[in-house]
């Protein structure tokens, strides 16, 4: 069997960025509802604000730990398996993620140690300030790398001399077509994730009876914020798709599952794309509806796939069905927000079992949003890397063989499996352990330390080794300061 | 545009960067190292304990050389990471691993013996990683316009593993110096009695990649031996430091065994430059034939001439604030 290094390095790609991508989505959100938090403190003096600030920042601490860890393997990623793709955009992909990395350091130099571990070291408004700037920051390194991913798919403000991409005009290279839809929708899916998983949390707490103050303001805060912001998404969302219409037809009319360009166009609700036949096997839609959302127009001209030859179309089937997919997050998750609404009109909210069930269950859907959004967005533009301008093919890494991506492909998937089954084992401990148990920790010891560790909850149950005195099985690690 | 040498510049940028992070990373990885021979557990707490709170500021030097070299020298990046592709993925692979020992160890109680482990062989792989491609950097690649060709294991022969078990020692005498000034009682006095040892494996491997180098390629043999130069200062500073070392231990000195140890790196780091510059990509491409575009290397040097000192003055900060020693038994983190 040939082992092909293309098709390896993308599927290699798309795991190391898919595992990195679900870390960042969720601390972006939850970095502005800890802001929130904190300012609503701030304001109040409500201690029921600090508690839920206090908890939210051990959970943020560990998510936060394993952005860095997973985004460090991201940034060798180009050099390694797209060193071609390296070589030639490195005079604007270079900078950004350059800038991203730097925007990083600062901010984990200066405010997040405040805010991990400074809550009773510095003012309360000093603390404040550290919690806005670090959301601030999450902000600033979603700006670079989104910058970097919208102009592959738009790219505009170069050109390609000798081989090479030169900056002709930065703005114009970084405020690219699809990078305001771009930034809006993800901006928005980070709030949507923060908004879900905080109220799945605080649902489960309210069904176990626990903390009934802190977790009914949390999860109220939170349904309003859906109620808003999930139909806002699908708006943003739509945008995008007439964006992206403009600019990667080809890219839309794998989501549409549309082959030939015609008018009146079906919304097709399930399908069986087919790339041998250039058809689909089977179809159920809803007439003329794909025209109206996309033109505007009911009898509206889309553009088909057979526009462009089999070649230079994506895998059809990944595109179409990971586009429903996120579709049908979206919807659910509008529906979610409606339905807290009424609950909350009729004096329900917090009583009703089985919708905060649901809502335990929706906290995944935020993340199945993301990842199928993104597959729908990088699939979809296969087979060129920088849309219109460097393929794959010609973007891998010309000595890499098959056998070596296999080998680097194998590994890393050992050692995330290794590495994030600890690491989540121990986030569903520190949810576990919920908003009660907060303890006075000894911030001169701490201060400045890694992320994770502004969690004080144990890995396990059970003694430390070698303490025969130490009998805290108690929840909190008290042994540990 | 002339007046200034932008190249110049970011070389002297990601030299620093680089040789922060190999002074500071590597005492933490030397512990790493000597993790598995720590005469117990209390010791091991310490050995931990003195490093927890900064470590991974020293790791972040890295992510910012690897991101600088795409932006700044992209042929060294593209270069570089296609050709030692099995050894970067080794190095992020043992990175990752004491990593997250680093956070769960001290959180642990039944699995702890699983952390000790992962930090111990994780610090020992990233830092034989790292060795290598020091050696890899000696022996030059094969390239052809600019474009990695060699094979997947060119990195992996008997002077890169030299290398790499070279810089393991390195780190682990950085390591014990460190743990000298960081620890008291007995963990100290381990510390001590093994620096020596470490100093004379450093020493050893030092005077073969010394005597094998001229041998690897013909400009360094030129550089060194067409006439009696001023480059042989760095081996000459980088010797009597050596000394200093072995003196100091002797004399049981906290600080200096540490701070000759620093100075043992710079100089043989001095001395490696020096024998290969102007070429960043040995043997074909100097400096300046790897650079990006000016205005790209403009761009960012704005934001990281604002960013490095304020990272620089954080980073002492965070050094002043866990001075001292690191006592048994308190605060296992
Ligand atoms: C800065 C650029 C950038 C950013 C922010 C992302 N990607 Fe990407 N992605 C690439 C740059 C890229 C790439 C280097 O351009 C790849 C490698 C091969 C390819 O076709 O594009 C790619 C491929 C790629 C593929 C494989 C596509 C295919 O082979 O057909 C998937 C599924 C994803 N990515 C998923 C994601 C997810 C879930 C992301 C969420 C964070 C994401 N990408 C962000
Ligand atoms: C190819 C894609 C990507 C690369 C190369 C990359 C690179 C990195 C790196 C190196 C880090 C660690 C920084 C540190 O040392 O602290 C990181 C963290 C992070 N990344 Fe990514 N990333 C990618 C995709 C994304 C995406 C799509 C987003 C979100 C929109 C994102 C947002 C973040 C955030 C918020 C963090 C943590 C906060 C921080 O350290 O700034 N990244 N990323
Ligand atoms: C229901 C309404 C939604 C619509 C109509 C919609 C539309 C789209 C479209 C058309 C794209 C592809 C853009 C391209 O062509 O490159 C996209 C990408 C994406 N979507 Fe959605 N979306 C919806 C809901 C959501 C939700 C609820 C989330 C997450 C919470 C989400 C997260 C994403 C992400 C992360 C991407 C990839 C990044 C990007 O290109 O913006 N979407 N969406």
């Amino acid at each position: 069997m040939d082992l092909d290094p293309i098709l390896l390095s993308r599927i290699q790609f798309a795991f190391v960025v898919s595992f990195h991508a679900i870390f960042p989505v969720f601390t972006i959100g939850l970095a502005s509802y800890i802001a929130v938090l904190e300012g609503l403190f701030f304001r109040t003096q409500n201690p029921a604000w600090e508690k839920l600030s206090a908890f939210w920042t051990k959970v943020f601490a560990v998510v936060f730990g394993m952005g860095v860890v997973s985004g460090i393997v991201m940034s060798f990623q180009f050099g390694t398996n797209w060193s071609n793709f390296a070589q030639a955009s490195s005079n604007f992909i270079g900078p950004l993620l350059s800038y991203e990395v730097v925007t990083a350091f600062f901010l984990e130099a200066g405010f997040l140690g405040v805010l991990l571990f400074g809550r009773h070291k510095v003012p309360a408004g000093v603390h404040l300030f550290a919690a806005l700037m670090v959301a601030l920051g999450t902000f600033i390194s979603a700006f670079w790398i989104l910058v970097a991913n919208s102009w592959m798919q738009t790219p505009a403000g170069t050109e390609m001399r000798d081989g090479v991409i030169h900056v002709l005009s930065w703005s114009e290279a970084i405020f690219n077509p699809s990078f305001p839809f771009r930034f809006l929708h993800m901006v928005m899916a980070s709030f949507l994730t923060g908004s879900f998983v905080v109220a799945g949390v605080s649902a489960w707490y309210l069904l176990l009876g626990r903390e009934k103050e802190a977790n009914r303001k949390a999860l109220s805060m939170c349904l309003w914020l859906i109620l808003f912001l999930a139909p806002a998404q699908a708006f943003i969302g739509d945008e995008h798709g007439l964006n992206s219409l403009e600019h990667q037809p080809t890219k839309v009319a794998a989501m549409e599952g549309n082959w030939e360009t015609q008018s009146g166009v079906p919304l097709l609700l399930f399908a069986w794309p087919d790339q041998e036949t250039q058809s689909n096997l089977m179809e159920i839609g809803i007439p003329h509806m794909a025209s109206l959302i996309l033109t505007h127009d009911w009898n509206g001209v889309v553009p088909g796939l057979k526009e462009v030859s089999p070649d230079e179309q994506p895998p059809v089937s990944i595109v179409f069905w990971s586009f429903r997919i996120m579709v049908a997050m979206g919807l659910l998750m509008i529906l979610a927000g409606v339905i807290g609404v009424i609950l909350r009109a009729t004096g329900k909210l917090y009583s009703t079992v089985w919708y905060l069930q649901s809502l335990r269950l929706m906290s995944i859907a935020p993340f199945l949003a993301v990842l199928s959004g993104w597959f729908v967005t990088e699939v979809g533009r296969a087979p060129w890397l920088i849309y219109g301008i460097m393929t794959q093919a010609e973007a891998v890494t010309p000595s890499l063989t098959g056998g070596m991506a296999l080998f680097t492909l194998i590994g890393y998937i050992v050692v995330y499996a290794m590495v994030f089954t600890a690491g989540v084992y121990y986030l569903f401990r520190v949810l576990q352990m919920g908003v009660e148990d907060e303890e006075p920790v000894d911030e001169e010891h701490d201060r400045a330390m890694r992320p994770l560790s502004a969690a004080h909850v144990t890995f396990e149950a059970g003694p430390y080794p070698g303490r025969d005195h130490d009998t805290h099985a108690a929840p909190l690690n008290k042994g540990g300061h | 545009m002339q007046l200034i040498d932008l190249p110049l510049i970011w070389a002297v940028i990601i030299g620093f960067g680089v040789i922060m992070y190999v002074l500071m990373d590597g005492f933490d990885l030397g512990l790493g190292i000597l993790f598995p021979f720590a005469p117990d557990e209390q010791a091991r707490d310490v050995m931990m304990n003195s490093v927890a709170p900064i470590w991974d500021g020293n790791e972040t030097w890295l992510v910012l050389g690897g991101a600088g070299l795409l932006a700044a020298f992209p042929l060294v990046y593209s270069i570089f990471l296609p050709a030692l592709y099995i050894g970067v993925f080794l190095l992020l692979a043992g990175l990752i691993f004491r990593g997250v020992a680093f956070e769960f160890r001290f959180k642990a109680r039944t699995s702890r013996y699983l952390w000790n482990w992962a930090f111990a062989v994780g610090s020992m792989i990233a830092s034989f990683a790292q060795g290598c491609v020091v050696g890899a950097y000696i022996q030059g690649f094969e390239t052809q316009n600019g474009v990695y060709v060699g094979g997947a294991l060119d990195w992996l022969t008997p002077f890169t593993v030299l290398t790499g078990l070279g810089l393991m020692a390195g780190y682990a005498l950085l390591g014990s110096t460190w743990l000298i000034l960081k620890s008291e009682g007995y963990i100290q006095e381990w510390a001590y009695k093994i620096t020596r040892p470490l100093l004379i494996a450093v020493l050893v491997v030092f005077a073969i990649v010394s005597a094998w180098t001229p041998f690897v390629d013909e400009l360094v043999r030129q550089r060194w031996f067409s006439a009696i130069e001023v480059i042989w200062i760095f081996p000459v500073l980088a010797l009597f430091c050596a000394y200093q070392i072995f003196r100091h231990v002797g004399k049981r000195n906290e600080g200096m065994p540490f701070v000759s140890t620093m100075g043992l790196f710079i100089f043989s780091y001095l001395g490696l430059i020096a024998s290969r510059w102007p070429y960043v990509v040995p043997p074909d491409y100097t400096l300046w034939d790897a650079a990006s575009a000016p205005e790209s290397q403009l761009f960012l040097l704005l934001g990281v001439l604002f960013v490095i000192p304020i990272v620089l003055v954080y980073t002492a900060w965070s050094y002043w604030v866990f001075r001292g020693k690191v006592k048994a038994g308190v605060g296992y983190h």
